[in-house]
């Protein structure tokens, strides 16, 4: 067997590969997929929110909806998505060959698809899909549960056994693999920001797996931890749930942080503004993660020390936060832009992402979250910081790195078309969200009164508009893969970073030999 | 007719315009347009309401605070970088300079936010505790959360009863117009005198739900098993509505709150009222009814409180909500059906007891109504006074 050995061919290059670019390419392509499955369920729930009256599904449906939304935008398409650009981009950044593990690469790979099959088949289920949201709360999961949530209960545990493994793997080939020369602290931020990521993962999936493995005791073994009458407490549900969810919503953010800290630089041409603090305040970022997790349990009925420290917590994220935006800004301040469309993702990710950051400091307010609360507002923010955050980074970094992935330039015209539709659709859609929030229109209701009418169709009409804007994406990656114009080795204006000393495309197999470090 | 009108004059609009963005913005304006309801709804309504209570307009005030707080760190940012966004392109010519870190900078964007979230915090802190305040009021509501109503217990009085939602069906199903108040009406509305302070006592029966008026700015979550206490003041008389803000299930989005706040003296009279009410029911219990009294009566027992889960047309959604029509419990023994009306499922946690929740005229009624209706033709009914033997044999 030569070193320099190419993929094998058919479908068992895929099954048994082990090779880093062929698992991420893998893993973007499912996200993809994903990403459509928890759009298309996302159109339902806005098709029948488009105006008053109960038109097109029960409400029995449209909770299962908004559920299976949920689930699968979080664990199969924004996840798998960075984990899939991690896969492709660690090794070529650092200078190694593959990642440490790559056995176990393509097994946290592969049960991703078994995973989600097993989800969305509770569609066909008797008694529904799981329809208690995608926050599950006890004892809507567990006693009023349909029978499906015992299927579901496995699919969270075989997403976090993926998710596990992908950590223990991006932490292994970071410490372990960097080229002789690559320091901690000249790695690029994408492999800073996916290093502190790996280690919330493999800090908070366990306690999801925790929580819902007292969920199948509850269901099937009679215990009650979730249970006031055998002694239990539905709260508590909720703090161990959120002692994951808050750290979850930080790993759909910082890869994301990475990503944009690449792309202005490039753009901008000029260095990024503050490396050294743009990595102490991923890193503080991370940590407070881990102190802030009950302002999403603010109405339950803390003791008043508990929510005025958790309030205090909370604010503080917008310190390291801040300093993010600052930075992202002053990078581009006296620079050379120009605005190709991973730049145009970039910019829109700065300003949507504060804007979303706005909301969650105005939800971090406690008196003023007892209005905010479980309403569309709530809704409006963790979707301004989800889209136009996690979801337009990882478009941005496809259209950025997509030539060095397959050789071939996309075209700027289609690239910017995409962009403006989706920036159109989402503003159109998310925006009136923060109106009816206020106007008091509760969210994960199918049907509502009148006065919140006209928010909705707005609502309704950018969702439809988004979504046909994706489609447009994956013509464009599909049509640059088959027959885009050749792209340079260099691809962009001097950008920075290993992976654009590499011929385009990446060959096969990359840094046999460690590169040099300057 | 109208229709062909309507479409000839549109599309005449159309044709009069070119360009696409006008195009879809006129397309927009004439779907929002068609929005007309036959009431008079506060359309487009934006921000949230400063409410009655002194806390509402406290935590109304909070929010506009900390919004333009936002705004004009908004418009620093965001004017520098459409600023830079304009003037340093490189299609004007711009070229890069190479400058990078700066420790004074970091300080002072490190530094300012800290100072204003310091502002922010004083008053958040205060108005907290100020809610948190949980000295003796001047009366006391147990409220609690059923799928999908609350009930209401006067405490210190036997008055005690169920709010649910009053909208019909054919409303929610496009079949007639909705009126102003659509999804926010109920059958009883909770009444609270004003200028008292009004504990309520907060908890659930099933799931969690979430008390909410967005009036009071009260919003607490109802946890089975626990109690969370919080309370109002209310300033004005008037009729305030809420909605369940905890998903609970699936008629979440049909379990509405409306509160009138009286004046004193008006109070009173309401619940002397209702204090005679719940005396003349427990003398009914003890009445013998003739069938057809029970069965109009179970009829509209039957579409308030069961239809939601076991439909009116009595076919269910099984296998969580069974059938009734043709079903082995309402075409068998009498026993069985009173057991499972009065104790619940011991297999089906979605059918509860309802035996705190029906009179015994109510549970003899549709008890009576569901064997003998939807080709259930057992032809026997009970009566309340062999509820209340049932229920004080222990339910055997």
């Amino acid at each position: 067997m030569s070193a320099h050995h190419g993929p094998a061919k058919g479908i068992t290059r895929w099954l048994y590969t082990t090779n880093h670019k062929d698992i991420g390419t893998l893993y973007l392509w499912f996200s993809f997929a994903m990403f459509l499955l928890g759009g298309a369920f996302a159109l339902v729930i806005r098709a029948e929110l488009f105006e008053p009256g109960l038109q097109i599904i029960e409400p029995e449906f449209f909770n299962q909806m908004t559920t299976m939304h949920g689930l699968i935008m979080v664990f199969g398409a924004v996840m798998p998505a960075f984990v899939g650009l991690a896969n492709w981009m660690i090794p070529l950044m650092i200078g190694a060959p593959d990642m440490a593990l790559p056995r176990m690469n393509n097994w946290s790979f592969w049960i991703l698809p078994f995973a989600f099959t097993m989800l969305t088949s509770t569609l066909f289920m008797d008694g529904g899909a799981p329809n208690f949201g995608w926050t599950f709360y006890a004892p809507l999961s567990t006693t009023y549960a349909p029978p499906s949530v015992t299927f579901f209960i496995f699919a969270v545990h075989i997403m976090g056994a993926s998710s596990i493994m992908g950590s223990i793997n991006i932490i292994a080939t970071i410490l372990n693999l960097r080229a002789p020369g690559m320091t901690l602290m000249k790695m690029p931020l994408f492999v800073w920001t996916w290093l502190i990521t790996a280690y919330l993962l493999i800090a908070v999936m366990p306690v999801l797996a925790g929580v819902v493995t007292m969920m199948l005791m509850d269901i099937h073994f009679s215990t009650s931890f979730f249970d006031a009458a055998g002694g239990g407490d539905p709260v508590l549900f909720q703090h161990v749930f959120w002692f994951f969810g808050h750290p979850e919503v930080y790993i759909m953010i910082l890869p994301a942080f990475g990503v944009i800290s690449a792309i202005i630089p490039t753009f901008a041409r000029k260095p990024l503004f503050g490396y050294a603090s743009m990595v102490y305040a991923t890193s503080s970022i991370a940590f407070l993660s881990f102190i802030v997790w009950a302002h999403h349990m603010f109405t339950v009925g803390m003791p008043v020390a508990g929510e005025l420290f958790f309030m205090y917590a909370t604010m503080l994220i917008a310190v390291p936060t801040g300093v993010k935006v600052f930075n992202w800004v002053t990078t581009m301040f006296r620079g050379s832009i120009t605005f190709e469309t991973p730049m145009l993702f970039s910019v829109a990710f700065v300003i949507l992402f504060t804007i979303g950051g706005f909301s969650g400091l105005m939800l971090a307010i406690a008196p003023a979250d007892f209005q905010y609360h479980d309403t569309y507002f709530v809704v409006a923010h963790f979707h301004y910081v989800l889209v136009p955050g996690a979801i337009f980074s990882i478009i941005a970094a496809v259209y950025y790195w997509l030539p060095k992935w397959c050789g071939n330039m996309y075209n700027e015209t289609m690239g910017k078309a995409h962009f403006w539709t989706a920036f159109v659709g989402l503003n159109l859609t998310f925006f009136p969200m923060h109106f009816s929030g206020l106007a008091g229109m509760p969210r994960r209701i199918p049907d509502y009164n009148m006065m919140f009418a006209d928010w909705n169709m707005l609502s309704s009409i950018g969702a439809f508009f988004f979504g046909a804007s994706q489609l447009l994406f994956l013509f464009n990656v599909i049509a640059t893969i088959r027959n885009g114009r050749k792209a340079s080795d260099q691809v962009w204006e001097n950008p920075e970073g290993l992976e654009w000393t590499l011929p385009s495309p990446a060959p096969y197999h990359t840094f046999t030999a460690p590169p040099k470090i300057g | 007719m109208q229709f062909c009108m309507l479409l000839n004059r549109v599309s005449g609009f159309f044709q009069r315009i070119k360009k696409p963005t006008t195009w879809s913005l006129a397309l927009l304006f004439t779907l929002l347009s068609q929005q007309s309801f036959s009431v008079d709804v506060d359309r487009w309504q934006y921000n949230m309401t400063e409410g009655v209570t002194p806390v509402s307009r406290d935590v109304y005030g909070l929010h506009m605070d900390i919004f333009w707080w936002c705004v004009a760190i908004a418009v620093v940012v965001f004017g520098v970088m459409f600023y830079t966004m304009i003037v340093h392109r490189k299609a004007n010519g711009a070229k890069a300079s190479n400058f990078h870190e700066s420790t004074l900078l970091e300080i002072i964007w490190t530094v300012v936010p800290f100072v204003i979230l310091i502002i922010m915090a004083v008053p958040a802190t205060k108005s907290l505790i100020n809610i948190y305040d949980h000295k003796e009021g001047d009366m006391d509501i147990l409220i609690t959360g059923y799928q999908w109503k609350w009930k209401y217990d006067y405490i210190g009085s036997d008055v005690s009863y169920f709010s649910s939602l009053s909208t019909p069906q054919n409303q929610i199903r496009n079949m007639s117009t909705k009126g102003v108040n659509y999804l926010l009406e109920v059958d009883e509305p909770l009444v609270i005198p004003i200028k008292k302070k009004i504990r309520f006592l907060i908890t659930a029966n099933d799931v969690i739900h979430s008390w909410w008026v967005p009036d009071f700015a009260v919003k607490r979550d109802a946890i089975p098993g626990y109690i969370n206490e919080t309370w109002a003041f209310v300033d004005e008389p008037g009729t305030y509505r809420g909605q369940c803000a905890e998903l609970c299930g699936k008629n979440h989005g049909f379990m509405p709150i409306v509160v009138e706040a009286l004046p004193q003296a008006e109070y009173d009279t309401w619940l002397a009222a209702k204090q005679a009410e719940t005396l003349k029911l427990q003398e009914l219990t003890n009445q013998t009814f003739t069938f057809d009294e029970l069965y109009t009566q179970g009829e509209t027992v039957y579409n308030n409180v069961c239809a939601a889960c076991h439909q009116v047309n009595g076919e269910g959604i099984p296998p969580m909500f069974p059938s009734i029509a043709g079903s082995k419990i309402a075409t068998g023994a009498i026993n069985g059906h009173l057991d499972i009306i009065v104790n619940g499922s011991k297999n089906n946690p979605a059918m509860r007891s309802f035996s705190g929740e029906l009179s015994e005229v109510d549970i003899a009624a549709v008890i009576t109504y569901q064997r003998n209706s939807w080709g259930n033709n057992m032809g026997d009914s009970v009566q309340p006074i062999d509820i209340l033997r049932f229920k004080e044999s222990g339910g055997e």
